[in-house]
């Protein structure tokens, strides 16, 4: 059963700032740190710029100015992160045993010596029974299994997820956090992720990093002491509901200002 | 479904039928001379009379077109993936495509005739199929080379995709469709390129069905011209059914054109 973590720092943000070529600031002086093995929630209203953070620390988008270190790996970006997009972002001309093979394929990885370990990986996701179907086959919430899946399989330290069940329906998007929350106790990732929803924010995460726009800052640095796993009795509790209720104010108070 | 066959099937082919009947229904009542409009029994039996030359045309024309367009998708798909790789080239040497695929090409043959010289007809005809045939793949392949979604694109970056991976395993597969559609566009242009280009090289030089038209047309024998006409016309429909067919089996199982939705 896992608790709170209290890891070494896995990322170090250290004031750092994103100007876009057109002038809008999208982040400005952010710092923050991520803990080893902790669930980092970065939460706010479109535009505050946590998406760009997320990219950020993937690598995708170079800072304007500041630093991002990773002290736990020696200073330097782990060559493995599992990156989730808010679209499952699959080939739809591959199959999704194909479509969850692709990290390995492009490491030079033979098909047949990983089968395994991607049959591993849709096992685990509940999928291992559609590895020969093909994306327009699936619902939505079982693509975004296949790109969980696809994330997973070469076993990342860390999982950065951009608003990844922002689109799907209600039930199907609590089944996934559940679903998700079960992996991150099994696997000991570091899981940054990205919502608009207070609700989601606080019944997934450790921390919530609540962000303000205009220009992206972090406003507030909220841990959420719950213990974990986290289930129905958690999202009935007075502390979940006065949690979100903090949050949201917080956030009110800001667009307001 | 099969009443969706019925539909694209027999009711084209009932249209075709009834057509051919009044056709000949009108010719023989109103007593039509056959050097204006022969009727449909007058063409076919030119059609079974002509049988051996006509062939033999068919295939000249075939040949030339299949090959302007084996060449059209070399040449097509290698230039996209040339200009995919470099801004600067595609930019360098795009507007030249298209001055090359806007000029009219019956007024680049007899240029192209010249050059390649009056006993080498079939290599000049080739090479006025080609330039009409290339442009739609490669314009169609440019494009599809560059519609590869960019959080794709942002994943390969993420696992260190090479440049080749990123093409061979995502430009290229981005790119199917719009390359497929372009060259159903291109088959028909070939056809057209190479019968365009016998016209404008003349009489005698090369004996394709382009050339019986005109032979049959000097000689006033005009069941000969359609039953040439019906050849081509039944060349290219055969070539877009091909490649319609080849379409559809390389994508059914994915992409939103070729798939079958219940509403």
């Amino acid at each position: 059963m896992k608790t709170q973590t209290s890891g070494a720092s896995l990322i170090d943000i250290q004031g750092v700032s994103k100007t876009y070529d057109n002038g809008t600031t999208a982040l400005q002086a952010v710092t923050a740190g991520i803990a080893q093995g902790s669930f980092v929630s970065l939460l706010g209203p479109s535009g505050c710029g946590k998406s760009t953070l997320l990219r950020i620390i993937a690598g995708l988008i170079t800072p304007s100015s500041g630093v991002l270190d990773w002290p736990a790996t020696g200073g330097v970006r782990p060559d493995d992160i599992g990156f989730v997009f808010q679209d499952a972002t699959l080939m739809p001309w591959a199959s999704v045993f194909d479509n969850v093979y692709l990290p390995l394929k492009l490491r030079g990885k033979m098909r047949k010596d990983v089968e395994p370990q991607i049959m591993d990986a849709l096992t685990r996701v509940g999928l291992a029974q559609f590895s020969e179907s093909f994306p327009r086959e699936l619902s939505g919430g079982m693509k975004m299994r296949v790109s969980i899946a696809r994330a997973l399989v070469t076993r990342p330290p860390v999982l950065l997820m951009d608003e990844p069940f922002a689109a799907l329906d209600e039930f199907t998007r609590e089944k996934l956090d559940d679903d998700l929350l079960a992996l991150w106790q099994a696997e000991n990732w570091t899981v940054i992720f990205v919502t608009h929803s207070v609700y989601e924010s606080v019944y997934l995460s450790e921390r919530v990093l609540v962000m303000g726009a205009r220009p992206g800052r972090i406003l507030h640095d909220m841990v959420i002491d719950e213990p974990f796993p986290r289930g129905r009795a958690f999202r009935a509790k007075p502390s979940y509901h006065a949690q979100c209720a903090e949050i949201s104010d917080m956030l009110r108070h800001d667009v307001e200002a | 479904m099969e009443n969706s066959r019925a539909l694209r099937i027999f009711v084209p082919l009932a249209v075709g039928v009834g057509f051919l009947l009044l056709w000949e229904f009108l010719v023989r009542v109103n007593g039509v001379p056959e050097f204006v409009l022969p009727a449909p029994s007058r063409i076919g039996a030119s059609l079974v009379t002509n049988f051996g030359s006509l062939m033999g045309s068919l295939w000249i024309t075939l040949r030339i077109t299949l090959m302007a367009f084996v060449l059209a998708v070399i040449g097509g798909v290698g230039l996209a993936i040339l200009f995919s790789q470099s801004r600067i080239v595609e930019a360098a040497f795009f507007p030249y495509a298209v001055i090359l695929q806007v000029t009219p090409v019956v007024s680049i043959a007899p240029l192209i005739l010249i050059w390649v010289g009056f006993d080498r007809t079939e290599l000049a005809l080739l090479i006025i199929a080609w330039i009409v045939a290339f442009f739609p793949i490669l314009s169609n392949t440019t494009l599809g080379l560059r519609s590869a979604d960019h959080n794709l694109r942002d994943l390969f970056r993420l696992y260190g995709a090479s440049r080749w991976q990123v093409l061979s395993e995502l430009q290229l597969p981005s790119a199917l469709p719009y390359m497929l559609a372009g060259m159903k566009i291109s088959g028909g242009l070939a056809l057209i390129g190479a019968v365009v280009a016998e016209f404008v090289a003349g009489s005698g030089t090369t004996t394709g069905l382009a050339w019986r038209i005109i032979e049959a047309g000097n000689r006033l024998d005009i069941p000969k011209m359609f039953a040439a006409l019906l050849l081509l016309s039944t060349l290219g429909i055969i070539l877009f059914f091909a490649l319609s067919w080849a379409e559809h089996r390389m994508l059914r199982r994915w992409h939103e054109s070729a798939l079958k939705r219940e509403s």
